[in-house]
């Protein structure tokens, strides 16, 4: 193995001064249009705008980031979305790990057609307009619940802790535990949910993440602005930029639109910030959730 | 009588495992309610739906919004729209993954490759309302990243999210950027199961390493590759909505309109909910088809199939 290392040949030196070149652009692609935005956000706009900014921030200043302070709406929106993230979370890791380790049983009388129960779901729906007249007859137009449960059940969450728990929880456990007079509920929920933190995690990580960032079901069911998520506040700010109405013109006016642009810079850093530092410490989850989805394909 | 014995031990199991199934109920009430209820409520796509009337009260009209949609001026453009901005997003998208894949699993520094990795995931978990955020305040010709590099060289600055032409490539190669990394984990791992008996196989018979990427990697893919390929064909028809939607704007409309916008802002914007349900319908019935086409050639061609 060593002396082939040796002897290779130059065309694979080349190949490998290829491939760290190829990875380093990719690096630069990758990682400086965030930094670009995080230099932007405190630098003087004045800079920005003529090309200074390019590499550190010029004319350090926290105007964006004091502007937004000023702005309720986002914090609203931000207590809204931690509110809808905690119990979407938990509602969402209740429904789908209870069914998940349902199905996977293989002494489920009609697992089968309980599975295909599910997987319809994956290629059909009644499309926007029926769901959201189903919605309204629920009585759930607008309310805070609207958010977090009926489009809490994910067939492929499901999918991929049936594989887990299929794969992980040898059959003789559960028979052990049955001579022992033990019932489903009581095997589920004191020997199961122990023994399988780790897809616990990764689920509830995946239905954190996809909470926090949604705002489709915010955009078609809520109206109310109290009830607004983060990711609509910060889409009429940064997208449908609804302050530059108030905007007059002039010296001042010119002052304001500097200031507003700031802002956009500042809102993408608040709003992604918490996401970004957990995620170093979850992106190996995320990628063994992966996994294991992958080995039923 | 053997079936009666059958019926039997399966009724006892049921009602051993009666456990089980109280687990299944909030799941299965859950898509009942929400996602088996609306599937009967595409009837109104039939009909001349009014809420006060519901969908029993309602009159029926047949295909009178279908005909409505293939007669009206919006027909083509937003068929079109969608079928060149998703085949243009499979082509430039679907290869790139693969491609980082087999030059990843080159590379033998370990720890370049992982901050690598780590680093090429990062974008996935940015929101789309903070990525579309993004590619307007960079993109900005007087206060973006486009307009610093373009004043450098002394040069004024395109509109690129005002001009319909640069729409498509905008939301595909940003796109790109923010998943190709994610999408590449799944044919890592599939390389991770090569047998390097084979690489030591090639090695004797004084195979490069590049020979080694195509011939021994290269084929380990493609079972995975075949099954993402069919889906993405199966969806080809329901482009993502989330981005598109907020990447629209006045001036690029001609260009970013796309069948699920439309569903949206007839249905929900103007209230036309049989005519918004008819083509939404429309849209699925063809995404099947092809789903079934798809599926059919793949299973003759290289006996890859989902089912």
């Amino acid at each position: 193995m060593v002396k082939s290392k040796i002897k290779s040949s130059s065309k694979d030196k080349m190949f490998t001064i290829l491939l760290y070149a190829i990875f380093s652009l990719g690096f630069i692609i990758i990682l400086y249009p965030l930094w670009f935005i995080i230099i932007a956000s405190f630098s003087d706009p004045a800079a920005v705008s003529t090309g200074k900014v390019l590499l550190l921030p010029k004319g350090f200043t926290l105007d964006g980031y004091k502007a937004l302070l000023k702005e309720s709406d986002i914090w609203i929106g931000y207590r809204n979305t931690i509110l809808y993230t905690l119990v979407g979370t938990l509602i969402g890791l209740f429904v789908n790990i209870c069914a998940a380790y349902s199905l996977s049983r293989k002494d489920l009388v009609g697992r089968k057609a309980f599975m295909t129960f599910f997987i319809i779901t994956m290629f059909f729906n009644g499309g926007l307009i029926p769901t959201f007249l189903t919605i309204k007859s629920f009585n759930l137009y607008d309310t805070f619940w609207v958010m977090v449960l009926p489009f809490s059940v994910s067939v492929y969450n499901i999918i991929v802790a049936r594989t887990f728990f299929e794969s992980s929880l040898p059959t003789d456990l559960w028979n052990a535990a049955q001579i022992d007079g033990c019932g489903n509920l009581r095997f589920f929920f004191q020997i199961v949910l122990p023994l399988s933190k780790a897809i616990i995690a990764v689920i509830g990580l995946w239905i954190a993440v996809g909470q926090w960032n949604s705002y489709f079901n915010a955009l078609i069911y809520i109206k109310n602005p109290d009830l607004y998520p983060l990711q609509l506040v910060i889409r009429n700010i940064l997208i449908t930029n609804q302050m530059q109405g108030s905007i007059g013109t002039g010296e001042a006016a010119l002052i304001a639109l500097r200031t507003a642009n700031l802002m956009r810079y500042a809102v993408i850093i608040v709003s992604t910030v918490p996401i970004m530092c957990v995620y170093p410490f979850i992106q190996k989850y995320f990628n063994k959730g992966v996994m294991i989805g992958a080995v039923k394909g | 009588m053997l079936k009666r014995h059958k019926s039997k031990i399966s009724f006892k199991m049921i009602q051993r495992n009666w456990g089980l199934y109280l687990l299944l109920i909030p799941a299965v009430i859950l898509l009942i309610c929400f996602t088996y209820i609306p599937m009967y409520g595409v009837l109104i796509a039939f009909q001349d739906f009014s809420p006060t009337k519901g969908v029993f009260g309602s009159e029926w009209v047949g295909f009178e919004y279908f005909k409505k949609f293939f007669n009206s001026y919006q027909f083509w453009p937003t068929i079109k729209n969608t079928l060149f901005i998703s085949l243009y997003s499979l082509v430039a998208s679907f290869p790139i993954p693969i491609i980082m894949a087999l030059f990843l699993n080159q590379l033998q520094g370990k720890k370049f490759r992982k901050i690598f990795q780590t680093v090429s995931y990062l974008p996935h978990f940015i929101s789309t309302v903070v990525m579309v955020g993004m590619l307007i305040v960079l993109l900005s010709p007087s206060t973006g990243l486009i307009g610093s590099i373009y004043s450098l060289f002394g040069l004024e600055a395109p509109n690129l999210m005002g001009n319909p032409g640069a729409f498509s490539s905008l939301y595909v190669w940003s796109d790109i950027w923010q998943h190709c990394g994610w999408d590449s984990i799944i044919y890592i791992a599939a390389l991770s199961a090569v047998d390097p008996s084979l690489y030591e196989a090639a090695t004797v018979d004084g195979a490069s390493r590049f020979q080694k990427l195509i011939y021994i990697d290269l084929p380990m893919l493609i079972p995975t590759a075949v099954i993402l390929l069919i889906m993405r064909m199966g969806s080809l028809m329901s482009l993502g909505f989330e981005k598109i939607y907020l990447m629209q704007n006045d001036l690029n409309l001609s260009h970013s309109e796309i069948i699920s916008t439309y569903v949206y802002k007839i249905g929900i914007l103007s209230s036309q909910y049989s005519y918004s349900s008819a083509i939404n319908l429309f849209n699925t019935v063809i995404n099947l088809i092809l789903l079934i086409i798809v599926n059919t050639v793949s299973k003759r061609v290289s006996e890859n199939s989902l089912w």
